[in-house]
């Protein structure tokens, strides 16, 4: 099983890139069991929001 | 919309696209002409603007547009120095040997909340503006002006693995400098 410390990387490379399956799969998984990295998936999607919307402002 | 009306209306816009310009290209000068050939734009063009989307979003649109025509020339004149594969090595502070996390991401609570405070956009502003150019020039390009990474490689002439390190650091700085200067104040954490 992958560490937090991979899986904080593929979570954020997971935004500029396509992840293969595998590295998909693994991911899913972590986050199913580790609620700190789910802190940090949503605290990258939350950044990627707030830049979307900050010209209109 | 009359003419004057709609000049009224792009005179009114222009310090959130000043804003926005200066932010991407960091320098006022190059932002001004920017903000200038958009108004131009908009104004030669104003038959087009059909009135279905609000003025403001088609008028960031061009500016989008005028500011990657800079962005572009500007990295044919003078490339960004590469990132050096061990500076992405700077974040291993954040976990122990064993790859979990010392330090856990906090919770950030319901982020509309932090949308809703005009503040909160200035401190991202602030963060923003404390990136190293060539990390935020990277990262500008694909989350404001919404570029494909590769397209974004290709016009910079950086390696697919070098742009991911690039935003990858971006990222993690960013998130860094809004949970000490925004969550960590109480504002949307526990």
């Amino acid at each position: 099983m992958k560490t937090c410390k991979e899986v904080h990387r593929l979570v954020i490379e997971g935004q500029d890139r396509k992840l293969s399956l595998m590295e998909r799969i693994a991911v899913r998984v972590h986050l199913m069991m580790c609620g700190a990295c789910r802190r940090f998936e949503t605290q990258m999607q939350f950044l990627r929001e707030a830049m979307r919307r900050l010209p209109g402002r | 919309m009359t003419e004057a009306e709609f000049q009224a209306e792009l005179n009114r816009i222009r310090p959130t696209l000043m804003r926005f310009a200066v932010l991407q290209l960091r320098d006022e000068q190059s932002a001004e002409d920017a903000v200038q050939d958009t108004l131009l734009a908009a104004l030669e063009g104003r038959e087009r603007f059909s009135g279905r989307s609000q003025l403001k979003t088609w008028v960031v649109s061009i500016l989008r547009n005028k500011i990657v025509d800079r962005i572009r020339q500007r990295s044919r004149e003078a490339p960004l120095p590469e990132a050096g594969d061990n500076e992405a090595e700077d974040f291993d502070g954040l976990f122990e040997p064993d790859g979990h996390w010392a330090d856990k991401p906090a919770d950030w609570g319901d982020p509309a909340k932090s949308f809703e405070q005009g503040r909160f956009f200035e401190v991202l502003d602030l963060c923003m503006k404390a990136l190293p150019e060539n990390l935020s020039r990277v990262f500008l390009m694909r989350e404001v002006l919404e570029m494909e990474t590769e397209e974004i490689c290709k016009e910079l002439a950086m390696s697919s693995s070098n742009c991911w390190v690039v935003l990858y650091r971006a990222r993690m700085r960013l998130r860094e400098c809004l949970q000490l200067k925004w969550f960590a104040q109480g504002v949307g954490s526990e």
